[in-house]
């Protein structure tokens, strides 16, 4: 520790830290524009200059690390004098148009200016124009003359983001922030680029104009889009979520968010948005009231039960929903009898039930991945998936943690991977298997006889021992599974080699999860269980009756084609949805139900946080909290139990004071490995692309103008392409099984020889079928 | 006078060649330490002796520059050499790079031996092409008789050099902009601390001296520090190549003692032009502070002396400006010329240089308003020392200077609308 | 695409930095298109970028920053005449005002030929020579008069 002193304050502070962390956690202000926490630091904004003593000149604070006995004058004649001159010279090119500019009222600039500003200028030449830029559909940089060129926006996509998309082009006075081109600014991570301009410079595409920010009221909010749990804020005006912000969550967010989470808010506001009950009566949609919807939906409900059976009762229910959503459906359906209910929508191998000795999580506190130090990722679209997991292992990477990738496809994570193992899906449980035996044969343990058979046979290649060795050569080792290992065939074999590598390298595993409440749904036990089917079962086997809750079948089911169909094939849909989405083709009811910004509810995130929030406005037109509409089916139907006055008691119920994080267990007991079916021929990956994830992002207009919302094109390697003889550009047709679709080939070199990549979560590729297995391309 | 010393191969008609540079006690030096086994003690104290000052504008000791390359230091570290040039008025290391370039091998190796460098780089001005294939050619010719490269004259001690060139960058002559455009980067300074020899080239630590400097090396090792301090005066040991552009007749590249009257310079770049009367002298490259002729006849060219009148002696570039001369017109050009080349980085500068230059621009078209001096004299504090590489006190400094001793003619130009000369 | 030419070129500048530092050889990189194709285009600098492994932005910042390559096209033989002090008090202005009036053309501009281009450049480091001028940032032609120019002038058209 040293001891400071800042303007007469005695100060203890950490070696290493600069003058201005340590005003800062003393509390005390220090002016500044480029600086930032979580940037490298540039001292090129002059603004933070302070007096030190025995300095003959004044010293920017941000750059100036601290040395014991030190004196700083924040607020000196000499400071101030600087700090109002770099002022002045902030202001003589920027323009005056704070009355029509975005930022106003939360311009950094403006605000310093207030302190720091002359009231008059002495500059009396022609202001610089800097043009306007397009960088994409959602941050626009369409007043460029104000940019003060503090690089913060340059140095968050190098250093956060991953990836050089902004520069500083040109110099001097002619310095201007740009893309190559005019290129658009493609990253996942874009928007928080807005948050960390200063001035108004980059500010948000979509609200653009749309409101000062002073008439905005902001509530708290949990992102339903990833398992993260990110704390945002929704910036309301009459009753219109207008924009979302980052809430800082050290912990979780940091202090960014994804574009999905700042920009998913637009499918609020959507057109599509099923604002009153509906029934479908004689082939035609009719909007009906409330009472009218749900005691239709009771008597078909029961109905159903009494003719046959509650067992054709089937409940798919979104992992976007709240705990107390999930909780209320599983008790709705199990009160009619049914087990049949499950959130895994998009999961395949359901071998785990009933093994598994508690809900799957992340295995540890999220911000303990940054303190990792070897990590094995198995089956992840990391990046895309989980943009700021990927940011926090990226940040890790930079702090010299070592990652090995062992995944389907090569995409760029835009880190620095210590060792990589591309392979077929099918292959995926081979290599992991010999990962295991590679860490067993160096530890010279026996493996246990539950992984005997998935590591019998398996010879170790050089990329196996290579992780494996690896994985063994940290201190803080974890092994996480994706959304891909979650979704894959053998999902359970994958889970139980890990847990297996895991103890032997004395690593942490576990799930990062694909939903906001992957976790709740198995505290909530909205999945099958005595007896009850699960979702692929529900759809295998289709049921009479369906109850989706906020549920885009084709598009949310491993399945989608299996899906549609067994929707179709069903007496009864009862569509619980924010939209107007394809169950108006068969569904019988739609019940419009609160998206998250309207109701209240929590969501158990990856590390087994429970975050609860509250509506952020009314519900729009007569939606209703689902939470409200359950309780009343559930009165409906006379099942005991469902006399809830507020959603808190909900949660009450679903948690009864238990610690969560007693109930979330990675371990595999007693699992049967099943032999893989032989695959032969060409095999699917499958990603659900960022922007096709759930409902409200796919009705975000600025989220589908991005290129992460392009039309997904058929991706293989340009060899396995050319042995069809098909070529980039050409329309192909597609097939699994009996089903088709026309789709465009492309090149994508990352993928393993023998895999055909065609994404999920697109009304394009729903018609196909299941997210993995054989598949076959030709020529139209 | 003396026979040159940095200079010393340039009564031979090719006098960059490894041959002639040998017939003058070329890379004996070298030899030296290898031979002798000096120790980095041994030379620096040697380095220390001859009261080297940096000859890149600086004038930092360079024998304690050397010093603060960390000693137990195991991997690796860089040497560069400062060829970038680009100071207005200065053109003195373009002649040791043409005429002489094997003393900057030498020196730069017997550098690299002293701090254990095995990779050294020499960033040659952009303009300059010729003089950067030169290096280049020297650099070969080097590696060929094995003065560079692996086992360096049998010594175990293997040091390569590179030159790198710029294409247009003033502010790349500041060491840590140079470092970046090494790197393959656009020249924006570094702030400091972190300094190059902790970090440096590639992050690694650096030693970052001047072409002059780094020439000056083999004599001060052959001869003994104390012969070359001798030669100069006290805190300004040795000698030093002057460039005399502007108004003279005979401008060119002279090599004196440090403490030379700078009348006897004058007359050997054969005095003001035309017979005409000497107006002014900016003494050590564009950037310092102009003083008037009758200052100056009464200076001698050291660090001390030039200081004392209130400038620096720099780079040892004298602009000579006779009566002719239009001071707005002169620092109208400086101003642009600082605009220009402002990297962009830091406020003070981006904004300032360019408000500078518009206020002089308008005060020399008959445009000036009567406040405008008082207001480029309270820019020139806010700007100087508020940035983070000197590029914002160079602006500065030849603002201040020029109307510290030639107020007047701006007045005038303010009051009349035009110019006095 | 980058000549074949303009890779061996790249190559040998590589070989001077170490292997993971391959961004060092940008400013060589785009001098050497420079020297083939007398500009660099955006397309030229993607080319860079994929050779040399850097974000197309990391070499776009580089190409605006440096004052010497030409970032549209220019004439063959591109004069750049220093304006600076000592080139001024020498009479660059003059030299400027000669070269435009037998060239026709004005700083920036490019005969309708596209034989000759004019620039105006900072301080080459060359002052004792004042004034001057370079031909394509290769040649350094000093002490310039009007019959010196006349001279080069008509010898670079013969070309």
């Amino acid at each position: 520790m040293i001891n400071i002193e800042i303007d007469g304050k005695q100060l203890q502070v950490e070696n290493g830290r600069s003058v201005i962390e340590a005003a800062h956690q003393a509390g005390i202000y220090i002016p500044h524009f480029c600086y930032h926490k979580k940037l490298s630091i540039a001292a090129n904004c002059r603004m933070c200059l302070v007096q030190v003593e025995k300095a003959p000149k004044p010293l920017p604070a941000c750059a100036t690390p601290v040395a014991e006995g030190m004196k700083v004058y924040t607020a000196s004649e000499q400071a101030v004098k600087a700090q109002k001159g770099v002022m002045e010279f902030l202001l003589i090119n920027h323009p005056l148009d704070c009355p029509i500019c975005d930022q106003g009222g939360e311009c950094e600039l403006q605000d310093l200016a207030v302190g720091y500003g002359g009231s008059a200028s002495r500059y009396q030449e022609d202001k610089r124009v800097v043009l306007h830029k397009d960088i994409g559909p959602l941050v626009s940089a369409e007043e460029m003359s104000r940019c003060i060129n503090c690089t913060r926006c340059v140095r968050f996509g190098v250093e956060v983001a991953g990836e050089m998309e902004l520069g500083q082009a040109f110099r001097g006075e002619h310095a201007e922030i740009m893309s190559f081109v005019d290129g658009a600014v493609n990253s996942e991570l874009s928007g928080n680029m807005i948050d960390l301009c200063p001035v108004g410079a980059l500010t948000s595409k979509p609200f653009r104009y749309k409101a000062r920010t002073w008439e905005l009221s902001r509530r708290r909010a949990v992102s339903p889009h990833d398992s993260l749990g990110s704390n945002l804020a929704a910036l309301v005006m009459n009753n219109r979520v207008m924009r979302v912000d980052p809430v800082e969550n050290e912990e979780l967010n940091e202090c960014w968010i994804s574009d999905r989470d700042r920009f998913s808010y637009e499918g609020l506001n959507s057109e599509e948005r099923l604002t009153k009950p509906m029934l479908k009566q004689g082939g035609k949609w009719q909007e009906v009231d409330w009472q009218v919807a749900l005691e239709y939906v009771a008597n078909g409900l029961r109905q159903i039960g009494k003719e046959a059976g509650a067992a054709q009762i089937g409940a798919l229910v979104s992992p976007g929903s709240t705990l107390e959503e999930m909780h209320l459906v599983q008790k709705l359906v199990r009160g009619l009898g049914s087990h049949n209910v499950d959130f895994r929508l998009r999961q395949s191998d359901f071998s785990a039930d009933g093994k598994m000795q508690g809900a799957p999580w992340l295995g540890m506190k999220v911000a303990e991945v940054s303190s990792a130090d070897r990590m094995l990722l198995v089956g992840s679209f990391l990046r895309k998936d989980h943009p700021l997991f990927a940011s926090r292992i990226r940040q890790a990477v930079k702090r010299g943690a070592q990652v090995n990738l062992l995944h389907s496809a090569d995409d760029d994570l835009l880190m620095k991977l210590a060792n990589k193992a591309i392979v077929p899906p099918s292959e995926l449980v081979p290599m992991l298997a010999q990962i295991l035996q590679a860490v067993a044969t160096s530890k010279g343990t026996h493996l246990h006889s539950s992984v005997q058979s998935l590591v019998q046979g398996v010879v170790v290649s050089a990329t196996a021992k290579t992780i494996a060795e690896n994985l063994a050569g940290g201190e803080r080792a974890i092994i996480l599974l994706g959304n891909f290992a979650q979704q894959h065939p053998q999902a359970a074999q994958l889970q139980l080699l890990s847990q297996h590598i895991a103890a032997l390298s004395n690593a942490r595993f576990g799930f990062i999860g694909e939903g906001a409440n992957s976790v709740g749904g198995y505290i909530a036990n909205a999945v099958p269980a005595e007896g009850g089917m699960n979702a692929a079962a529900m759809l295998a086997s289709p049921r009479k009756a369906y109850l989706l809750m906020n549920v885009e079948p084709e598009l949310d089911a491993h399945n989608g084609q299996l899906a549609l169909e067994a929707m179709k094939s069903a007496e009864m849909v009862v569509a619980m949805s924010s939209y107007k989405h394809k169950a108006m083709d068969y569904a019988d009811v739609m019940l419009p139900i609160a998206p998250f910004t309207e109701t209240s509810g929590s969501f158990i995130n990856a590390e087994g946080r429970l975050q609860g929030f509250r509506g952020a406005v009314k519900p729009l037109g007569e939606t209703r909290p689902a939470w409200k509409v359950l309780r009343v089916l559930g009165n409906l139907l006379n099942i005991s139990g469902f006399d809830y006055d507020t959603s808190e008691a909900v949660r009450d119920e679903v948690l009864g004071g238990r610690d969560v994080s007693a109930s979330m267990n990675n371990t595999l007991q007693g699992l049967v490995v099943q032999p893989a079916p032989v695959s032969t021929g060409m095999q699917r990956v499958a990603d659900v692309p960022l922007y096709a994830t759930d409902s409200i992002v796919r009705r975000s207009a600025p989220l589908q103008a991005t290129r992460d919302a392009q039309t997904p094109a058929v991706q293989m390697r340009s060899d396995d392409l050319a042995k069809l003889g098909i070529k980039a550009g050409d329309t192909v047709k597609v097939t699994m099984g009996q089903n088709t679709v026309q789709l465009t080939a492309s090149v994508n070199e990352g993928l393993p020889a023998g895999v055909v990549r065609v994404a999920a979560g697109r009304a394009e590729t729903a018609g196909l079928g299941a997210m993995f297995g054989a598949i076959s391309v030709e020529r139209v | 006078m003396n026979a040159p010393i940095l200079l010393n191969t340039s009564h031979f008609d090719q006098p960059w060649t490894l041959e002639n540079y040998l017939k003058v006690g070329g890379y004996q030096a070298l030899r030296k330490v290898i031979e002798n086994k000096m120790t980095a003690d041994e030379i620096i104290a040697e380095v220390k002796a001859s009261g080297l000052r940096g000859r890149g504008g600086a004038g930092f000791p360079t024998g304690l520059k050397w010093s603060f390359m960390p000693k137990n230091y195991n991997g690796v570290k860089y040497l560069v050499c400062n060829s970038d040039e680009g100071e207005p008025g200065t053109c003195k290391d373009r002649d040791i790079l043409r005429y002489n370039p094997h003393s900057l091998i030498e020196g730069m190796a017997i550098a690299a031996y002293t701090m254990q460098v095995q990779t050294g780089y020499n960033y040659v001005h952009g303009e300059i092409y010729e003089a950067y294939e030169r290096m280049e050619d020297a650099c070969e010719e080097a590696r060929k008789a094995g003065y560079l490269g692996n086992n360096i004259i049998g010594s175990g001690f293997s040091f390569d050099l590179h030159n790198h060139m710029g294409y247009g960058a003033y502010v790349c002559g500041e060491e840590t902009a140079l470092l970046e455009s090494i790197e393959g980067k656009k020249g924006q300074p570094r702030f400091k601390p972190p300094f190059p020899a902790n970090y440096g080239l590639y992050g690694k630590p650096t030693t970052i001296n001047n072409t002059e400097t780094f020439a000056s090396i083999p004599y001060i090792i052959r001869e003994g520090g104390k012969k070359f301090a001798d030669m100069g005066v006290p805190n300004s040991g040795g000698v030093k190549l002057f460039s005399i552009s502007g108004h003279v007749n005979n401008p060119g590249n002279f090599e004196v003692p440090l403490g030379t009257p700078f009348k006897k310079l004058l007359e050997m770049a054969g005095g003001v032009r035309n017979g005409n009367k000497l107006k002014a002298v900016i003494p050590g490259g564009s950037s310092m502070p102009v003083l008037p002729g009758e200052i100056m006849m009464d200076l001698n060219m050291d660090f001390d002396s030039i200081q004392k009148a209130g400038s620096y002696l720099g780079t040892g570039a004298v602009i000579v400006m006779d009566e002719t001369t239009c001071m707005v017109k002169a620092l109208e050009r400086l101003s642009y010329f600082y605009f220009e080349e402002s990297c962009g980085q830091c406020t003070p500068c981006r904004e300032g240089t360019g408000w500078l230059y518009r206020i002089v621009h308008r005060i020399e078209k008959g445009e000036g308003r009567p406040e405008d001096l008082d207001l480029l004299a309270d820019l020139c504090e806010n700007i100087a020392g508020r940035t983070i590489c000197a590029l914002g006190d160079a602006a500065a400094w030849p603002v201040q200077g020029f109307l510290k001793h030639f107020r007047s003619e701006f007045e005038y130009h303010i009051e009349h609308k035009r110019c006095l000369v | 695409m980058l000549s074949d030419q303009i890779k061996t070129r790249i190559d040998r500048e590589l070989a001077k930095y170490p292997a993971d530092q391959k961004q060092s050889a940008v400013m060589a990189a785009l001098r050497f298109v420079q020297d083939e194709k007398g500009w660099i285009s955006n397309d030229d600098m993607e080319d860079v970028a994929g050779y040399l492994g850097m974000p197309h932005m990391a070499v776009y910042e580089v190409a605006t920053f440096y004052h010497m390559y030409n970032l549209k096209p220019m004439g063959k033989h591109t004069l750049t005449v220093c304006t600076n002090i000592s080139c001024m008090l020498c009479g660059s202005s003059e030299v400027v005002d000669y070269l435009g009036k037998k060239l026709g053309i004005g700083l920036g501009e490019v005969t309708a030929d596209g034989k000759f281009g004019l620039r105006e450049g900072e301080c080459f480091g060359a002052c004792v020579d004042a004034p001057m001028f370079t031909i394509n940032n290769k040649r350094l032609c000093g002490k310039l008069t009007n019959a010196k120019i006349d001279e080069i002038l008509a010898e670079l058209d013969k070309q």
